[in-house]
């Protein structure tokens, strides 16, 4: 024990960054492959997180099936929100940048807007189901069981998604669609029904990662702005289209986040800022490796 | 509607809105023309916004960050320094330069849509700063108690909501006049040419990263300078006034004015951020459920339909090894 002293106290938050970490990793890929695949910055993001977050606080009354049946419904809602973007991003509207960015922020404002007029202004409290409600001894320390399950779990969704996009037949689609999207249109599958299903995916992996992360990042008013910033900074950390450089720079910004207002309170969100400017000051200097797809 | 239709409509609404300017604190209550003179200072952030985005073909969602440091500089310095308008018009600006300079290893590099998120999230994290900086910023509950602003050396102070108001509508058709300016020369073409062609520029002997940085620095000076005038107007200053929504209200304003032009920008900044205030009055509750299908609705209203963007860059990040090149000209671009 005496080597453990002096990192001891530090355990409880790196553990703490770990979940975050991939808390955010889960909903930034979503955005990854919009942005990737989609050439689509879907601004509404963070508004797909939170309809997770509100559907688990709705839902969850303690119990195991209550946990199924909200990750099930936030999943589906937040999918079908996104297949609603998808739908709204014609070819005339999505002309530019600057229209998807004026429409994707259109829908996230209305869509916060219909949340809380669903659910009120004030952060409705999530229950996790009683199994996981304790807490359990991690080298000496108290620690919430539902985090320690979470970051199994997300771990195992991380690990999924990575077999989805290498292995199975829409995941080879999607990154052929990111390399040569005319060269897949030529192929006979329609450009349309690869956006809708991209958009539809990243859809409902932010709306399960609202669902399972709601004890983490609880829904509320702020939620949509603070998960789109954090998945922003990551997929840009993360050399904008890379699933493993994202997951790397998900939990370097969940440390951040949680090791790093432990070690040094008041400069958190310069961290944040100072890790951006270093990782593309240094990526600008860097020949362009070549780029693999997702 | 036809490209005529569109940019008559849009001289008179332009006409409409300056004439109404002038005229309005005689039409109106002292809270609307306090409201009114925030409004204009929005609206000069929406020409450096314009400056960027249609001018230079960065698209960016980030002026508030050069705003914000603005308004702080300059509620420092009418607090302990000078109550001379013009002193804190320059302090705020080069405090809104300093932080584009900060940020320009950032984006200078970056194009297109990878601009818009480059600079939303440095936006956001600004404004995340400002709210944590307590002992400068006062955190989230701002700083008050400004004094009043002189408009410049031994005038008397300007102590009514009518007298601010003037005051911040001449420093902001003077500061546009000087961007107007500025551009009719050759530093406009040179803005124009890197957002049409950026590698046949480079090509030609320009230095493009030389005037992305530029471009990115004038910006920061007038969203500064903007902020000083924000100042005056509400004599308050908190991070409230510089967020996200902020940011998308700007854009749309100044893709409803016309992208690439400047003035049309302020004209539309001005709209968009008066409707909003207006939607506030009358629809406390639902304003932000009508303001996002209003931004849905304008998406799909807009004119210009077969355009190409105006945007450097491609829509996708740079992909080197990409099999089809670039530059190669697609049919519609062919240049005779």
């Amino acid at each position: 024990m005496a080597a453990g002293i002096r990192i001891d106290p530090y355990l409880v938050p790196a553990l703490d960054g770990v979940a975050y970490g991939l808390l955010v990793f889960v909903a930034a890929a979503g955005l990854v492959l919009c942005f990737g695949v989609a050439g689509i910055l879907n601004l509404a993001h963070g508004t797909l997180f939170a309809i997770g977050g509100y559907t688990a606080a709705a839902l969850l009354d303690g119990g195991w099936p209550s946990l199924a049946l909200a990750l099930v419904a936030g999943t589906v809602a937040a999918a079908a929100a996104g297949a609603l973007v998808a739908g709204l991003l014609t070819r005339s509207a999505a002309r530019s940048h600057l229209t998807q960015a004026l429409l994707t922020f259109g829908v996230a404002l209305a869509g916060g807007s219909l949340l809380v007029g669903a659910f009120g202004p004030d952060d409705p409290p999530v229950r996790v189901p009683a199994a996981l409600d304790g807490s359990v001894a991690v080298v000496g320390h108290r620690y919430p069981a539902y985090r320690l399950v979470f970051i199994a779990v997300a771990a195992l969704l991380a690990g999924l998604l990575h077999l989805a996009v290498r292995r199975t037949r829409a995941g080879m689609l999607v990154r052929a669609a990111v390399d040569d999207a005319e060269m897949v249109a030529a192929m006979g599958v329609s450009p349309t029904r690869i956006r809708v299903g991209v958009l539809a995916i990243a859809g409902g992996l932010a709306g399960a990662a609202g669902v399972l992360g709601a004890p983490i990042i609880g829904p509320g008013t702020d939620t949509a702005d603070t998960v789109l910033l954090l998945s922003l900074v990551v997929v840009v950390l993360g050399g904008l289209g890379s699933m493993a450089g994202t997951l790397l720079a998900a939990l370097a910004v969940g440390q951040i986040q949680t090791l790093g207002v432990a070690l040094a309170p008041s400069t958190a969100p310069f961290l944040l800022f100072a890790a951006m400017a270093v990782v593309l000051a240094v990526r600008a200097r860097l020949p362009l490796a070549p780029r693999r797809a997702t | 509607m036809s490209d005529q239709a569109v940019r008559a409509l849009r001289r008179g609404v332009a006409a409409l809105v300056l004439a109404g300017l002038v005229l309005a604190p005689w039409a109106v209550d002292d809270y609307t023309a306090a409201l009114l003179a925030r409004t204009l200072a929005l609206g000069l952030v929406g020409v450096s916004v314009a400056l960027l985005t249609g001018v230079a073909g960065l698209p960016t969602l980030g002026q508030t960050a050069p705003y914000a440091a603005g308004a702080y500089a300059s509620a420092l310095v009418a607090g302990r320094l000078s109550d001379v308008g013009p002193v804190q018009v320059a302090v705020a600006a080069a405090a809104g330069a300093a932080l584009a300079a900060v940020t320009v290893p950032l984006v200078v590099s970056a194009r297109g849509v990878v601009v818009l998120m480059i600079t939303l999230a440095v936006g956001e994290l600004v404004v995340t700063a400002a709210g944590r900086w307590r002992s400068v910023t006062g955190g989230t509950d701002g700083l008050a108690g400004i004094p009043p602003v002189r408009p410049l050396w031994g005038m008397p102070v300007l102590a009514t909501d009518r007298a601010r108001y003037l005051y911040t509508l001449a420093v902001v058709a003077v500061l546009l006049g000087v961007v107007l300016l500025v551009l009719r020369t050759r530093v406009g073409l040179l803005l124009r040419a890197g957002r049409d062609d950026e590698a046949r520029l480079r090509a030609s002997g320009h230095r493009v990263s030389a005037h992305v940085a530029g471009v990115h620095l004038a910006g920061g000076a007038v969203a500064g300078s903007a902020g000083a005038l924000l100042v005056v107007a509400q004599q308050y200053v908190s991070p409230a006034d510089f967020g996200f929504d902020t940011s998308a209200l700007l854009l749309l304003g100044v893709v409803i004015g016309g992208a690439a032009s400047v003035a049309g920008a302020l004209v539309g900044t001005v709209v968009v951020i008066a409707a909003r205030d207006w939607l506030f009055g009358v629809l406390p509750g639902q304003a932000p459920l009508v303001l996002g299908l209003a931004f849905v609705v304008t998406v799909y209203l807009l004119p210009g339909g077969e355009r190409r963007p105006a945007v450097r860059g491609r829509l996708l990040p740079g992909v080197p090894n990409r099999r089809r090149p670039a530059d190669r000209p697609t049919p519609s671009e062919v240049r005779v």
